[in-house]
């Protein structure tokens, strides 16, 4: 139903689209469907793509939260049910993992001359996908409670750890710190950028071995166990929106937070002025000295289905490289997002972005095996955060949990 | 009935029973039998926007022809079964030979993500199950000797729980306990410890998802039981009743007796539903600290990369639990209809 409730949404915008515009994106035959996450950004892309709906090209599009659920199988058909699928460095390696998605190069050769080099991900020297836009987890933070215990903005963990306890004893909050630690994905991710933020390795490098049981992962875990200590005790059910719900409700000063949410903290809606005109975007985080940022760079791009029509390629291919073009650019869409396209200037809300690019973060790992540890992580590192186990035997549980999902998956023999 | 006139009443049910049961059911037995293809890895070089790294990534070409004829995937018999993810036979022998008390044992196997899941699983079946049917039961005897008139306000309320979909009605609870919900902050000035919240503690976590359990599936109880009573003879608990039999007595030796077999029956679904446990987990957020056997398939299938034989291998497990579980019940049945 709410896949129909889409469809019926972006076709009235194309139907209105279409008696201002006109534009027709120069398809004039083929099928494009697309899957992606749902966030206004996607929105935004999505629904300029149905303007290039027209009768003889239909266009439509399925958002949802759970599309990681359902692109793969619907592009695993021949033809497949999505001629595109939007994805992030992350999300791609299930659909390479199971040759989903064709190189983009002979399309670009054909019509694609303009995009960007910046935008193009290639693979093996193979353009496999077309990013639009770039996220991070950087810090934000409340001016006037760091100002109160006159406090500079914090660059590591170690100065948020000290800053969170001055607020602490100065009774300004009880719980100061926030993040997004709820138990699964969003804590491994937590794991994944503090790990990095520590020089470590996930891998014995060129193999699918796991290397994170050493002292760099035991350092990262007992981090975040500092960390909890400042955050509120339910700290492993908050999701990111979990998180915003503590920050906007005044609970939190200092956290590491996407850029993507950055724009939902520092408008008027959900929060006291006292708390959205005080929100701040800050840099990275480092941790330790090994002088790598503890996060991990994101994008977000297109790809093109292996299994359809050349007629219905071209015609997503020229879909999507308008609905991720300059004119999609205005005023409220500005905002929306950290856009890599040309003509998209940086306001104060995606400074955190851009320092996490400037201090030269790491990218996601993008690794055929990578989701597999993300999911190991996930559910193993609670028991330690909760004092049930040692930071060793939780980085062992990982290991092993990933082991053994790695050999079911042929990774590991 | 004549042969050919049983051959087409039961057809459909038959067809539909294959269909959805049997076929799956094959379906999973054989996925859990074989792993993916060794998959050929090579070195490449990756280039974004971020600039390029060094990576790895799968031979689509070399690993297509592993693939090719052998479309399950490999051979791996009862080898997933075996694994850590699952019945973790290695890791539980060496629990066993490492530790020296049984609490050590114990906490061991409790760090293994099948027994993790059963812990939670059996516990939740085996306290929600007989909670449910006293709850059931007691509901259904006070709305029986309610006044006419309240009766069917009284049905209306007490099935409200099974009306609202699961999911909502665990995130209800949800936000009731959070540390500033109702029941969280009452919970907090009655013990007087701030710190105190449901949803960090595991005993806490484990006692609200029990409580859920029984708040959601009572009314199920309750309506199979109220409709049982409108069948108890009236001559013999009147009779009982001139006999001198206080209300306590006839309940015990009428009305129970005559609503064995509809316990039997309240047990055997109760028993198959708590044990796949899965939505107040997911809405509870409260994989910390009570996982089951459907929310470890959930969390196989929900990972960036799906972990199709391992789904499958606990979805065996789970069907063998519920066979094991369902035995002795079903074997009571058995006698029953034997003896009639």
């Amino acid at each position: 139903m709410y896949m129909w409730r889409k469809v019926a949404m972006t076709t009235a915008f194309a139907a209105l689209a279409g008696t201002t515009a006109m534009a027709n994106c120069g398809i004039d035959t083929g099928r494009v469907s697309i899957v992606g996450n749902e966030f206004p950004a996607i929105q935004t892309v999505a629904a300029a793509a149905a303007a290039c709906g027209s009768d003889a090209a239909e266009v439509k599009s399925n958002l949802t939260a759970d599309h990681q659920k359902i692109n793969l199988a619907g592009m695993l058909g021949d033809p497949a049910e999505y001629t595109t699928a939007i994805i992030a460095n992350s999300s791609i390696i299930a659909l390479m993992n199971d040759d989903v998605i064709r190189p983009l190069d002979d399309l670009i050769a054909a019509h694609g001359a303009d995009i960007p080099a910046k935008q193009l991900i290639s693979i093996n020297g193979k353009v496999m996908a077309v990013a639009f836009m770039a996220n991070a987890q950087t810090l934000a933070y409340r001016a006037d409670v760091l100002k109160e215990i006159g406090v500079e903005p914090p660059k590591s963990y170690e100065e948020m750890l000290a800053a969170a306890e001055m607020i602490r004893e100065k009774g300004i909050m009880e719980n100061p710190i926030g993040g997004a630690y709820a138990a699964g994905w969003n804590l491994a991710e937590e794991f994944v950028n503090m790990y990095i933020g520590t020089g470590g390795e996930f891998f014995t490098p060129g193999t699918a071995e796991v290397s994170i049981n050493n002292e760099k992962g035991v350092a990262a875990l007992e981090m975040m166990k500092s960390l909890t200590a400042y955050m509120n005790p339910d700290y492993l059910t908050h999701d990111s929106n979990g998180t915003q719900a503590e920050w906007e409700a005044g609970n939190v000063a200092l956290m590491s937070m996407w850029g993507s949410r950055m724009g939902n903290l520092m408008d008027t809606e959900g929060s006291e002025p006292v708390v959205y005109e005080n929100t701040m975007v800050g840099g990275p985080l480092m941790v330790g000295d090994s002088g790598v940022p503890a996060t991990t760079l994101w994008w977000d791009g297109w790809t093109v289905a292996k299994n359809v029509s050349d007629e219905d390629a071209t015609a997503t291919f020229l879909a999507m490289k308008e609905a991720t073009s300059p004119a999609i650019l205005n005023d409220t869409t500005m905002a929306e997002a950290v856009w890599m396209i040309d003509g998209y200037t940086p306001a104060p809300v995606s400074a955190g972005v851009f320092a996490a690019i400037a201090a030269g973060s790491q990218p996601y790992p993008m690794l055929p095996f990578m989701g597999l540890l993300h999911t190991a992580a996930g559910d193993n590192i609670a028991d330690f955060l909760q004092g049930k186990e040692s930071a060793e035997q939780a980085l062992a549980d990982i290991e092993a949990a990933y082991t053994a999902a790695a050999t079911e998956n042929g990774f590991l023999q | 009935m004549k042969h050919k006139t049983f051959f087409w009443f039961v057809l459909p049910s038959t067809l539909a029973m294959l269909l959805f049961i049997f076929l799956p059911l094959v379906s999973i037995i054989v996925q859990s039998m074989f792993v993916a293809h060794d998959q050929v890895i090579v070195s490449v070089e990756n280039c974004g926007p971020f600039g390029c790294t060094q990576s790895i990534m799968v031979d689509q070409e070399a690993t297509e022809a592993l693939k090719s004829g052998h479309p399950f995937g490999q051979f791996a018999g009862a080898d997933i079964f075996l694994d850590r993810g699952h019945l973790a036979i290695a890791e539980v022998g060496q629990a066993w030979d490492g530790s020296q008390t049984w609490r050590e044992f114990g906490a061991q196997m409790l760090n293994l993500p099948f027994y993790k899941a059963m812990s939670f699983t059996l516990t939740f079946t085996f306290v929600v199950t007989p909670l449910v049917i006293l709850f059931g039961f007691a509901i259904a005897v006070a709305v029986n000797s309610a006044v006419k008139v309240v009766r069917g306000p009284l049905i209306f309320f007490s099935l409200l729980p099974m009306m609202i979909t699961p999911l909502v009605g665990a995130l209800i609870l949800f936000w009731m306990v959070d540390a500033r919900g109702i029941v969280g902050t009452a919970l907090i000035s009655l013990s007087g410890d701030p710190s105190l919240s449901v949803k960090a503690s595991t005993p806490l976590m484990w006692i609200m998802l029990i409580v859920y359990g029984v708040w959601h599936s009572a009314p199920f109880a309750f309506i199979v039981y109220y409709a049982g009573l409108q069948t108890v003879n009236s001559d013999t608990l009147e009779a009982a009743q001139i006999d001198g039999a206080s209300r306590a007595q006839r309940i015990r030796y009428v009305v129970v007796p005559h609503l064995l077999p509809l316990t039997t029956f309240i047990a055997l679904m109760q028993l198959m539903d708590n044990f796949r446990v899965f939505e107040p987990i997911v809405s509870f957020a409260a994989s910390a600290h009570a996982t089951s056997l459907s929310w470890a398939i959930y969390n196989d299938l929900g990972g960036e990369t799906r972990q199709l034989s391992s789904a499958a291998a606990t979805s065996v497990l789970t069907v063998v639990c519920i066979i094991i579980l369902l035995t002795p019940v079903l074997i009571r049945t058995w006698r029953d209809f034997g003896r009639k």
